[in-house]
């Protein structure tokens, strides 16, 4: 795993890492571009931390509730045919996927 | 390749295991986490799935109020402490058992933190800490198609049935567990066996180790003796079977001993474990795993349970395994370990199924534990698997009680219970089981046993009351064991010694 750089920037490899992880296929050039605009982002979000939050309690959820559930009742599901219409592949009547690469089950 | 294994005795000699145990437990819920799907298992496959448990782009999860209280509980009986405020948390990886891309999980603000649990092993007490209890969802199931062996090794591709991505699913994780030295791998069936035992008199699942709804990852590591650090662990995955818990770790144990024997590292990463050979072997490395990118789940907001909801939990409690242990072992007037044996012989709540029927605890004891155990033996199956129930012995343990039929007379009635030939009491109707009474044939017997050893006969005549033996044996014998033993020497006496 990379280390993060100093300073906040965002490394190449860093991205090469973010991006194997989320299964993209990206280019030297572009990680070399992405690396940039990343930067940029991160730092125009960066300025979040300027502002004094000394006497402010974290905020763990844009709406101020909890405890919102539902009763344990089983309700129907979608019909398979619905649910495998959506599929990219199926076959006997489940999802048909490739196989995983240097991975076991 | 196989494994250089170092002998387990001498693994020892050297080293300290440090065991650790993180068990998923799939709820009982009648719905999945968050959605109204059905969790019934066997269900023909992607029947019992819907946009939220399939992750498609717009839907919402609503959290199952059922599944809370199944963890609280669980964390209670735990001795935890349960959270006045606690958030779920997506865990991102791309594998196709999971449709959404991510797992709905609990990551730094679990449901329950610090709490044991004390295991028994051969009369010592060892406490297991637990680091936290929380509640995520299950995943798909995976079907490798064109493999050689099912393993994903040759795989064509896969083919995945959602029907269980999203059930309910409880993570209970220990803190490390040293010092049990070569109890390692016990302490750590023992852990599981109890952890079961306490879900299932919580009744918040079906504890079925055969159907998945108990799993363990099993951390192992060796320290040198006298070291300070614990070693490097490695994770054996998904352990399905209290019997192959302890035997990861014992393999675990000796594998890792040759690795540092040779002077290497031991790699830090999962393992899959091998049913058939009792072996582990190399399965993906953990570094490039781990970055799950955890961040708050924004479409769920907290769960804070306060704390008369948390009380009202307590106070619902069952009574738990390790008091229900000691209450029984009271009144039964059992040691310690007598009641190990009825415990570790699976036979606790037969045993005490058995006392409800009627049976004195010691009757209940004898029966499960000799001959009923023989025969489980025998066959080859579970105590439980009998095709006997605790009534019917309780029924048969009353006649002997009762004089009805002697010990070797109840066997062959239990014979024709297993058999299907009805209750103990019809059985010995049936098959005219009953022991002869001071009856004409009985009578007869004795008679004809005392003319028939005239020798005999006289030496007890004449004083030597140990004699009556061989009279006694002759009467069983023409009786075929139908007459109750104590019956014949009582009339014997009657007739040979003056009273
Ligand atoms: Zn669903």
């Amino acid at each position: 795993m990379s280390t993060p750089s100093p300073k906040g920037r965002l490394t190449r490899d860093e991205v090469a890492h973010l991006a194997h992880l989320s299964r993209l296929a990206v280019s030297d050039e572009e990680l070399e571009l992405f690396a940039g605009q990343l930067a940029a982002v991160l730092d125009a979000v960066a300025q979040v931390g300027k502002a004094d939050v000394a006497d402010v309690a974290p905020t763990t959820h844009a709406v101020p509730m909890t405890n919102v559930m539902r009763p344990d009742v089983a309700r129907p599901s979608l019909p398979r045919d619905v649910v495998l219409a959506g599929a990219p592949a199926a076959e006997d009547d489940r999802f048909r996927v490739p196989r995983i690469l240097g991975e076991e089950a | 390749m196989s494994d250089t294994l170092v002998d387990f005795d001498e693994v020892l000699t050297r080293y300290e295991p440090v065991i650790g145990l993180e068990t998923h437990v799939e709820l009982g819920t009648a719905s999945k986490m968050f959605c109204g799907c059905s969790t019934t298992f066997g269900a023909e496959p992607n029947t019992q799935t819907c946009p939220v448990c399939l992750g498609l782009p717009g839907s919402l999860p609503v959290v199952n109020a059922e599944a809370i209280e199944s963890t609280i509980r669980i964390g209670l009986a735990l001795g935890c402490r349960i959270a006045s405020w606690s958030r779920f948390a997506r865990k991102n990886y791309f594998y196709p058992d999971i449709p959404k891309g991510f797992q709905t999980s609990q990551y730094d603000e679990p449901l329950c933190t610090a709490g044991h649990l004390d295991v028994e092993l051969d009369g010592e007490t060892y406490r297991v800490e637990i680091e936290r209890v929380h509640i995520e969802e299950d995943t798909g199931k995976n079907l490798h198609v064109g493999g050689s062996t099912g393993r994903i090794h040759g795989a064509d591709h896969s083919l995945v049935d959602y029907n269980r991505a999203g059930i309910p699913l409880v993570e209970i994780v220990t803190r490390p567990i040293p010092g049990a030295g070569a109890k390692a791998p016990e302490v750590a069936r023992a852990y599981v066996t109890e952890l079961r035992e306490i879900l299932l008199a919580l009744g918040v699942s079906e504890v079925r180790m055969e159907q998945g709804n108990l799993r363990s990852d099993v951390n192992t590591s060796l320290a040198p003796i006298g070291s300070l650090d614990w070693g490097t662990r490695t994770e054996t995955k998904n352990v399905n079977s209290l019997r192959s818990v302890e035997r990861s770790v014992r393999f675990e144990m000796r594998r890792q001993a040759a690795v540092l024997d040779a002077g290497e590292r031991v790699v830090q990463e999962t393992r899959h474990f091998h049913e058939d050979t009792g072996s582990t072997s190399s399965g993906r490395s953990k570094e490039e795993a781990t970055d799950y990118r955890y961040f708050p789940e924004p479409d769920l907001v907290p769960i804070a349970p306060d704390e008369e909801w948390i009380e009202k939990l307590r106070a619902a409690l069952p009574e738990l395994p390790a008091a229900r242990r000691a209450r029984l072992r009271e009144e039964w007037g059992l040691s310690d370990t007598e009641m190990a044996w009825i415990v570790n012989a699976g036979a606790l709540g037969l045993v005490s199924d058995t006392v409800a029927a009627g049976a004195t605890p010691a009757d209940a004891r004898k029966w499960w534990l000799g001959e009923l155990a023989r025969r489980a033996n025998d066959s080859g199956v579970e105590l439980t698997e009998l095709a006997v129930t605790p009534e019917q012995v309780a029924e048969l343990a009353g006649l002997v009680a009762a004089g009805t039929v002697n010990d070797q007379l109840a066997r062959q009635a239990l014979d024709g219970v297993l058999a299907g030939e009805g209750d103990p009491a019809a059985v010995v109707e049936s098959r005219g089981l009953a022991v002869m009474g001071d009856s004409d044939e009985l009578v007869a017997a004795v008679e004809a046993a005392i003319e028939g050893n005239p020798d005999v006969a006289e030496k007890v005549r004449s004083g030597k009351v140990q004699a009556i033996g061989a009279l006694v044996g002759a009467v069983m014998k023409t009786t075929r064991g139908k007459a109750d033993a104590a019956t014949v020497k009582r009339m014997l006496e009657e007739r040979l010694v003056s009273g």
